[in-house]
């Protein structure tokens, strides 16, 4: 088994309420389905939208947001899976997909040579 | 832990009228983006790490910790509600204002003053109706142009208009006055009994849509029910005509999910808590002297609730009620509705006659009903042919496809 992470890229909420508790509705389900199946190494967590960028040997610290809007990291997932295709067949089925979001899927590099 | 069902919508109406009592109601818009900005909170959050214990508390803590930051920043720049202006301006008081503005008792009166500020006098009686839904029971525009089966930019349009009204209203209704309390609370109740007709009785053909805004209204209803002036005999009788149609809304459709009338439905299939709960509130409402159109409209549901076949409804009573609802509130339906009893108790000639002596039954031109029930009394006349006609008539004003093929299995028992 080999891990990758999940990186939750955009996505829109939707406006009405209905939507979003439908929509996290759907997260809490795909996320449970792939622990259920033994993919699930850490959930992970969801991160702010806005921070603080350090850069450079000056070390200057600027506002987030990051990128534009559809392009921020909302969270991330660490997940065990056989291989980068397996992984990759996993992150379709992430609701965030339907809303314009996107899979970053990136494989964790390994200790061994 | 899985988060009941409609929590978001539910939670967005309790949000939207605490922040709007805070904001003053010319920043309901502000109110709105607080409350989504909660929602979008409660998605990331929730859907890494489960929903909380109390989610209700969760997302109301996020919309008062949202406010407080809004009331920091922008307490220069706006002017918020101007009853609490003061308390809002000083940091010293600000916190323990909000604290207490966000209490539990607060919040519940906060949704009976959005409740009677959406029944404003200079809104017409629809776009009561809309705002109720949109504001109250956190329904989109879209929702709500699908639950009225209306264009969305109808729909739009009446709500825009109608939000413009209510924040040139410049504050709240007070629900602390008694007399105001009192003068406006037949329209709230009138508000409340159109959304949970367009519920029983609308054109929306997803029997989803129709159980959702029947709900609404009942939660509505019973919220009104625990304010010492909502509690009056008509809100009683409301709320039990409610409880009583409502029994009946599982029986409308059959196992095929057809839809089912009265006549022909399975009686096992009601539900008998909601009749004991309408025959307790009902009881509740014979107080006083005053017998509103609710009273009488729950004594004919209750009639019906109670009959176990269609044979053995009372239904000289169910004229004799219909008789004093004309008296109240005259209107065609109601005049057609007792047509259809007098046939039950008379036979289909005499029903034919009193339809056809509808005073004003060319506004009935348009409701397919109308022809249905022709119809459905000319076919017990022995007369098919022009029962035919008749279901033709209403087939081409059917509203929805449910309606199209119940009518369309009435033709073919013309031809049976």
């Amino acid at each position: 088994m080999s891990e990758f992470v999940f990186l939750y890229r955009g996505g829109e909420a939707g406006r009405s309420p209905e939507q979003m508790q439908q929509m996290m509705q759907k997260w809490m389900a795909w996320l449970k389905g792939m622990g259920e199946k033994g993919h699930i190494k850490d959930q992970g967590q969801p991160l702010e939208r806005g921070g603080k960028l350090v850069k450079g040997k000056q070390k200057t610290v600027t506002d987030g947001p990051f990128a534009e809007a559809k392009d921020i990291v909302g969270g991330y997932t660490l997940i065990e899976a056989r291989d980068l295709e397996q992984a990759v067949e996993l992150s379709k089925g992430c609701p965030i997909l339907e809303v314009e979001g996107a899979v970053e899927v990136r494989p964790v590099m390994k200790m061994s040579m | 832990m899985e988060p009941s069902d409609h929590l978001f919508r539910r939670e967005a109406g309790r949000m939207v009228s605490t922040l709007t009592r805070i904001f003053g109601i010319h920043n309901l818009a502000l109110a709105e983006d607080v409350v989504q900005d909660a929602f979008c909170r409660a998605l990331e959050v929730w859907k890494f790490r489960g929903v909380p214990e109390n989610p209700s508390a969760w997302l109301m803590a996020t919309a008062k910790n949202r406010a407080l930051d809004v009331l920091r920043r922008e307490r220069t720049a706006r002017t918020f509600a101007p009853e609490l202006g003061r308390l809002l301006q000083s940091e010293w008081t600000l916190v323990p204002a909000v604290e207490e503005l966000f209490g539990a008792s607060a919040i519940k009166d906060d949704q009976l003053r959005m409740m009677f500020s959406c029944c404003h006098p200079r809104l017409p009686e629809e776009a009561q109706v809309a705002l109720v839904l949109h504001i109250l029971c956190g329904f989109t525009v879209n929702e709500v142009a699908n639950a009225f089966v209306s264009g969305q930019a109808a729909i739009e349009k009446r709500i825009s208009r109608a939000k413009k009204v209510l924040a040139g209203s410049k504050k709240l209704f007070d629900v602390a006055a008694a007399a105001d309390f009192s003068r406006r609370l037949p329209a709230v109740r009138r508000a409340l009994y159109l959304l949970f007709n367009e519920g029983y009785h609308g054109a929306s053909p997803e029997s989803a849509v129709r159980t959702d805004l029947c709900r609404e209204a009942m939660r509505l209803v019973a919220l009104l029910l625990e304010h010492p002036l909502g509690a009056t005999p008509a809100t009683f009788a409301l709320a039990a005509l409610m409880c009583l149609h409502a029994a009946r809304l599982p029986g409308r459709l059959d196992a095929a999910g057809n839809l089912s009338s009265l006549f022909d439905q399975d009686r096992s299939r009601w539900d008998r808590k909601l009749v004991t709960e309408g025959e307790r509130l009902l009881d509740r409402s014979a107080t006083g002297n005053e017998l509103t159109e609710y009273h009488v409209e729950a004594g004919i549901a209750l009639v019906h609730a109670t009959a176990a076949r269609t044979d053995e409804t009372d239904w000289a009573q169910i004229v004799s009620l219909y008789d004093k609802l004309i008296a109240i509130r005259p209107s065609p339906v109601v005049a057609l509705n007792r047509a259809i009893a007098v046939a039950q108790l008379e036979g289909p000639e005499r029903g034919l006659e009193e339809i056809h002596a509808i005073a004003d039954q060319d506004r009935l031109a348009a409701y397919p009903f109308y022809s249905a029930a022709l119809g459905e009394l000319e076919l017990r006349k022995g007369r098919p042919k022009i029962a035919y006609e008749h279901f033709q008539t209403a087939l081409g004003l059917a509203r929805n496809g449910m309606e199209r093929q119940f009518l369309e299995r009435r033709l073919a028992a013309c031809q049976g």
